[in-house]
């Protein structure tokens, strides 16, 4: 077949593609389906999608020598300043330190997106544990958020368990689930780990709907206490007698804003804490044993790792902290439902672990500020979001599986002088 | 007493209505995962885009004056299957042929890229409110007392069977009797082998996501008109469900997605019948965790084993 009559049989399938779903569109009149011709936008959609496919068909091989040199191996290269590791220390301490002063010096809701990214980044970290480093796909990570914001919901509003007790105990309880689940399920090959975890992510979710006399059903669970300060609390008066306020304490007027900026350094203390943690498995034996383990199992065994501890250990420690994140979430949401901890929510933060490279800590961290930050920049661009995540998986793994920024191993430097 | 015998006969009757079409779309996820080892997450998609095709269709047709319902079925069926052919096609040439050399985890995640895609697609494409559709047949047979204790099997439910009785029949005819179907099988077995022996293996894999994604479509547009609803996220749940049919059969063999697909129908429509209509898909992923289990290689599976 010359090129010209492949890229007109390609555009030809695209059209029959686009041709129903975009080109008409469906509604209902009374009780009669109705189908008419969609809007110009729609119609524009499907000629400019039917003439690219065209000319990309036509010109393949242009474009193929292109894009092989985004497929290509190389990581990029750390700028000057960043070379010596003395010297990436001193700027993480710039981060930090900026990071701690962002709240005081921006606004209310800039601080407000901020905790929200944290809060993914905290997810994503804890997600390339299990995907990234010792490469289980999870599916069903929501669940695992899902009961970390559940059990400090519950046992605030059946026992009064302030935040601070119940964060550890979300999770652990998290962690528990984890155990419970991959103890058995750990045994079984890839894809099918991949499957069993999202059906494992959907019984939590129909569990939580359903089970409306403990959890409120799809009214989910309202009035989820603030964090509080050393026992000082944020509202304007105590909740109970002899309680003392933050502000009173401090013998300072009272503002809301006071609330919105400790989120956020709460948030941003449990990132850090997350990223020491991780790090330091990394360079532990049993962070090596699930890199190992990911690049080949046999070889793994045969040299006396037991794969099953090993994958048991990364998606304990992975659930562990998708149930701080959930319980976090859920004090600073001050309401949960089973509406927040659906598939698609799980997709985003596989995106975010994909995107940013699996195994590597700073691309995770870069993705999930894209992915939080872009869509509140971009209003408009909320309604594409997901369709822009779908497509960047499939390009991604096609074109840099290794993720924008690949992970780099551990190793140690010569000092220069 | 002859009520309850009554009551069970038909949740056996709507679970074998319901498990039929699981079938009928379980037999794409095993077929591709026999030769190519992996697991086409988007399939499900494929379903649900086949059924607003085929309503697109029949209200198109009607809208053009064609008022006999069977014709209007079949050629709102065909123009379905051809659709819903075309994106099997090239949702295998987009987002897993040139990924085949890679490893799995990379080839899982294309394809779940791939249904979030598709499914917002959808989503914007035609909107995601429910598109609800007037049944188009109605009545059915009744066994029993009129008045008192009965089973009903409509029509719909009928044609739903028979349809999928004659793909099955089709499909082992094509697998056991003709070169392609030769080809399928042999690919599955080994496919270096098959291609030094001169067979394009490209070619059988397109033609298997292709066969996968026309039974979709007749499943599509049959439980579109049975349930007589539509809406983008339906092809999550439905290919979850198939998927567990494939694995409770034995993922690679279509008889096993056959039989998977009746079991897990009937077990769901009789966790609704008698014990609460919302937890029939926990039994259903249920089911799939205790199979993965203690059966991995299904009930007409083979065992897998692997090689270094």
């Amino acid at each position: 077949m010359s090129r010209v009559t492949s890229a007109f049989v390609a555009a030809l399938i695209t059209l029959v593609l686009g041709g129903f779903l975009l080109g008409m569109s469906l509604t209902s009149e009374g009780i009669n389906l109705v189908v008419e011709t969609s809007t110009t936008g729609k119609m524009t959609v499907l000629f400019v999608g039917v003439v690219l496919v065209f000319l990309l068909q036509l010109f393949r091989e242009q474009v193929g020598s292109f894009t092989s040199k985004m497929r290509s191996d190389e990581r990029m290269e750390l700028p000057s300043f960043l070379r010596t590791s003395q010297q990436q220390r001193m700027w993480t301490m710039f981060v930090i330190a900026g990071l701690v002063l962002f709240p005081f010096i921006s606004s209310r809701g800039a601080v407000d997106i901020a905790t929200l990214t944290l809060i993914y980044v905290m997810l994503g970290l804890g997600l390339n544990v299990v995907v990234g480093l010792a490469g289980l796909l999870d599916l069903g990570y929501v669940g695992f958020y899902a009961v970390g914001a559940y059990s400090y919901a519950l046992l605030n509003m059946y026992f009064g368990v302030s935040f601070w007790v119940a964060l550890p105990i979300a999770g652990g309880l998290a962690a528990l689930f984890g155990f419970l689940l991959g103890f058995p399920v750990l045994r079984l090959r890839g894809d099918y780990l991949a499957i069993v975890t999202l059906g494992f992510g959907e019984i939590i979710r129909i569990l939580l709907n359903n089970w409306t006399e403990l959890t409120g059903g799809p009214n989910g669970i309202a009035r989820i206490p603030k964090p509080t300060f050393f026992g000082l609390e944020f509202n304007r008066r105590p909740s109970e007698e002899g309680a003392t306020t933050f502000h009173d304490f401090f013998g300072i007027g009272y503002s809301s804003e006071y609330k919105v900026m400790f989120l956020y350094l709460m948030a941003l203390v449990l990132v850090l804490i997350t990223l020491y943690v991780i790090r330091r498995l990394i360079r532990m034996p049993i962070g090596r044993a699930w890199e190992a383990l990911r690049e080949d199992e046999i070889a793994c065994r045969s040299l006396g790792l037991n794969p099953t501890t090993i994958k048991l250990g990364a998606f304990t420690i992975g659930a562990s902290f998708a149930g701080f994140a959930g319980s976090f979430f859920a004090a600073r949401q001050g309401f949960i439902s089973p509406e927040s901890f659906t598939f698609i929510e799980s997709a985003i933060i596989l995106a975010i672990v994909v995107l940013g490279g699996m195994g590597s800590q700073l691309g995770v961290i870069l993705a999930a500020i894209a992915m939080t930050v872009l869509p509140e920049l971009a209003r408009e661009f909320d309604e594409y979001r997901m369709l822009l995540f779908g497509l960047m998986m499939v390009l991604m793994m096609i074109w840099r599986p290794q993720g924008l920024l690949p992970m780099k191993r551990p190793h140690l430097e010569l000092k220069r002088d | 007493m002859s009520e309850s015998i009554f009551y069970f006969l038909q949740q056996i009757a709507n679970g074998l209505t319901i498990g039929s079409t699981y079938a009928l779309i379980a037999i794409g996820y095993t077929m591709v995962y026999g030769i190519i080892g992996m697991i086409n997450f988007a399939h499900g998609e494929v379903y649900m885009i086949s059924t607003y095709v085929a309503f697109i269709a029949l209200a198109g047709l009607s809208m053009m004056g064609i008022d006999n319902p069977f014709l209007l079925i079949a050629m709102a069926l065909a123009v379905s299957i051809l659709v819903a052919s075309a994106y099997g096609f090239s949702i295998e040439r987009v987002a897993y042929k040139p990924l085949r050399s890679s490893k799995r985890l990379i080839a899982l995640i294309s394809a779940i890229g791939m249904s979030i895609f598709l499914q917002n697609y959808i989503r914007l494409a035609q909107g995601s409110r429910d598109i609800a559709m007037p049944s188009m047949i109605q009545g059915g047979f009744l066994f029993g007392d009129p008045d008192g204790s009965h089973i009903m099997i409509s029509y719909m439910q009928v044609i739903i069977m028979v349809t999928t009785v004659l793909c099955m029949i089709g499909l082992t005819l094509f697998i056991s009797r003709s070169r392609m179907g030769r080809a399928c099988r042999a690919c599955a077995q080994d496919i270096g082998m098959t291609n030094l022996l001169g067979i394009n293996s490209n070619n059988v894999i397109a033609v298997t996501f292709v066969i996968g994604a026309a039974l979709a479509a007749v499943a599509g547009m049959l439980l579109g008109l049975y349930y007589g609803v539509v809406n983008p996220y339906i092809g999550f749940i439905a290919g979850l469900k198939a998927f567990t049919a494939a694995v409770l059969g034995g993922i690679g063999s279509i008889p096993g997605a056959m039989l998977g697909g009746l079991i897990l129908g009937i077990s769901e429509s009789l966790t609704a019948g008698y014990l609460s209509a919302e937890y029939k898909d926990v039994v259903a992923f249920s089911l799939l965790v205790l199979i993965l289990l203690f059966m991995p290689q299904g009930i007409l599976g083979k065992p897998e084993v692997e090689k270094i």
